[in-house]
């Protein structure tokens, strides 16, 4: 194996600074808009008693979700000894710290008492899912930072495939307890269904994926280190998989859905009347987010260009957050039925499709939180030795 | 020398604090303990503690219940302060009159839907903190000190009795404590109940008589008698929830 040498960036360049320029304002848009929020309260945005949770929850359970799947190649060089992926591991296991904090701003940010963060720490009833959340969150944090430390400091290294072991198990609780934030929803039409946890995972390795390829290409672009083809190569065709095998997982979900009569008053709404809710899932989720990535990761020519993987990773990122308003929206606009075989009408849009236009303020808190990310990113980059000082073919692949 | 003198003179500054600070600590024990065991005293239910002796709930007969009535939600704006402010999206609606029509028949049935007080509420399974809660005798009440405005009961809730207050308010009731950025519900007017007033606002209000209060851990109770003569249907019965609210004539 040759030997690898990490170096952390210069980050002193105009670009540099002005890229973290860019983070910044995003992150005092978001500021600004949660300190808009919670002045005025919450009429201000799109929300309302039907549509609870709005954009905001987009962002960030497409962060949290995504920052579970961006450990993944972290843990098939440490879980499954792929010694090829391990170049590549540190700026992973730093990419999903950064992904859940960012998340985790946005979560907490929108809450209607964020002050009560306190009480959020220190009450807990087990039987809520979302308290054991807050455990799997907190819990993420102190096991990938033990595991991230194993893989700087040669003096605990040996502990470090136990360390990725319990990181990689960890992470697939944490995404199953997102997923079952929904699946456990028995009032709904669109949740209450168990297929949302192992969903929600592999909808984790895509988008996790997805934005790691986009980290790692621009940290390489932009300090003028070499990336060379089989890495690339190597995550676009495993981005390609977990794409496909995210838009099985959604087929599963609505063939399953289609099948009771039931649900077809739900799925009638996301997949042809729901407006934009259905445009979000066909133009979104299926076209955008799937059907185009895939064919640029697995057709020969676009599959050859850089530029054409970039634009592949931002589809399904795209698709990502689609296919989550999808779940999201589209699962609180449509009703609940309070009496079957009768159409409600009230006051309080019983029986009625909520129509819910997302506010400025949620764009700016959503956004705010993926700055967070970014910032913590390139940061760690700066400040830890993470990226290998070149992928060229010639030092990357000859370790398979 | 010098150094002796301040070590006693400090040894009296001392003494002399800790006699002023005993002696304040005297007065305002002295001041305050009247007001600490009054209040004490004051914060005793007005007979006796809450028990699952008690299931209390509401029986609404849709019969009865008039077309374009509003008494019910009126009394319960009213008796808890709930006003409009900003439209019926964002507004707190603790009751609303629902209006159900048979898709095959066209029959159609209004009736008040309000927080049901589940036997097995989803809203106190999902909330993190514990703020949603059930009292011993069954109503379902927010713990306002302890809800971090999370809105994860709303997205429980299976009869969407739930309301999220999206803004400032002001003159709050002390029959209803509710502030910004918390969930509120139908608290099946728990001051009234703690008070043995034995009735709802809304069953108070409601001229029809379509509103019945009681306890339905109680054989002998009216609601009991009526539910045991005629009937009562739960929403969503099949979620297995067991409402303390059940209706009639549907």
């Amino acid at each position: 194996m040759k030997n690898i040498r990490y170096t952390s960036i210069e980050g002193n360049s105009i670009k540099f600074l002005g890229l973290l320029g860019v983070y910044g304002f995003f992150i005092l848009l978001g500021f600004y808009a949660f300190i808009t929020m919670e002045h005025e309260g919450h009429w201000i945005t799109g929300m309302t008693n039907q549509v609870i949770w709005g954009l905001p929850h987009v962002f960030a359970i497409f962060l949290i979700v995504a920052a579970s799947g961006a450990l993944n190649v972290a843990s098939i060089a440490s879980v499954f000894n792929k010694s090829f992926y391990k170049p590549l591991a540190k700026l992973s296991a730093v990419l999903s710290l950064a992904l859940l904090a960012g998340g985790l701003a946005v979560l907490l940010l929108d809450l209607g008492r964020p002050d009560r963060l306190i009480v959020a720490i220190t009450y807990y009833n087990f039987k809520s899912i979302f308290a054991w959340n807050i455990i799997l969150y907190t819990g993420f944090f102190g096991i990938v930072g033990i595991y991230l430390w194993t893989m700087l400091d040669w003096e605990v290294e040996k502990y470090k495939r136990i360390a990725g072991t319990a990181a990689f198990i960890w992470r697939l609780i944490l995404t199953t307890g997102t997923g079952s934030i929904f699946g456990f929803l028995v009032s709904r039409q669109a949740y209450d269904a168990a297929i949302m946890a192992p969903m929600f995972i592999i909808m984790s390795f895509s988008f996790g994926l997805a934005i790691y390829l986009l980290v790692l290409m621009a940290s390489y672009k932009w300090t003028g280190r070499e990336l060379g083809d089989a890495v690339i190569t190597k995550l676009k065709n495993l981005l390609g998989v977990f794409i496909a095998a995210t838009l099985y997982f959604s087929l599963a979900y609505h063939l399953t859905n289609l099948y009771a009569t039931e649900h077809h008053g739900i799925e009638a709404f996301v997949l042809m009347e729901g407006g934009v809710i259905t445009n979000m899932f066909w133009y979104g989720q299926v076209i955008i987010g799937a059907i185009i990535p895939l064919l640029i990761v697995y057709l020969p020519r676009p599959a050859k260009s850089r530029t054409m993987i970039g634009i592949a990773s931002v589809l399904v990122i795209l698709g990502g957050l689609a296919s989550l308003y999808v779940i999201l929206i589209g699962g609180q606009s449509y009703p609940m039925t309070l009496v079957p075989g009768y159409e409600a009408t009230s006051t309080f849009a019983d029986g009625a499709i909520t129509e819910y236009s997302p506010s400025i303020w949620e764009f700016m808190l959503g956004m705010g939180g993926v700055a967070i990310s970014l910032v913590i990113v390139t940061f760690a980059v700066k400040i830890f030795r993470l990226l290998p000082d070149s992928l060229a073919d010639s030092i990357a692949a000859p370790q398979k | 020398m010098s150094s002796k003198t301040n070590s006693s003179s400090n040894k009296i500054d001392q003494y002399r604090r800790r006699l002023l600070g005993g002696s304040a600590a005297a007065v305002a024990g002295l001041t305050l303990a009247p007001g600490l065991i009054l209040n004490t005293v004051q914060a005793k239910p007005a007979d006796q503690a809450v028990s699952n002796k008690n299931r209390w709930g509401l029986l609404i007969d849709t019969k009865k219940c008039a077309d374009g009535c509003t008494d019910c939600v009126t009394a319960c704006n009213t008796e808890h302060g709930l006003r409009e402010i900003h439209g019926p999206a964002t507004d707190a609606q603790w009751i609303r009159n629902v209006t159900l029509k048979n898709k095959s028949t066209g029959h159609t049935v209004n009736m008040p839907v309000m927080c049901q007080h589940c036997e097995n509420p989803p809203c106190v399974d999902v909330c993190p903190t514990g703020a949603s809660f059930k009292r011993d005798d069954g109503i379902v009440l927010v713990d306002k000190h302890i809800c971090i405005g999370c809105r994860y009961c709303m997205m429980a809730c299976p009869y969407k009795a739930r309301n999220f207050i999206h803004e400032v308010l002001t003159d709050q009731l002390p029959v209803a404590p509710r502030g910004k950025g918390t969930v509120e519900a139908c608290t099946l007017c728990v001051h009234k109940v703690d008070n043995g007033d034995g009735t709802t606002a809304c069953a108070d209000a409601c001229k029809h008589g379509a509103i019945t209060f009681g306890d339905l851990n109680d054989k002998n109770s009216l609601i009991s008698k009526k539910l045991e003569m005629t009937g009562g249907r739960q929403l969503r019965a099949e979620l297995g929830l067991n409402t303390g609210v059940r209706y009639q004539g549907l």
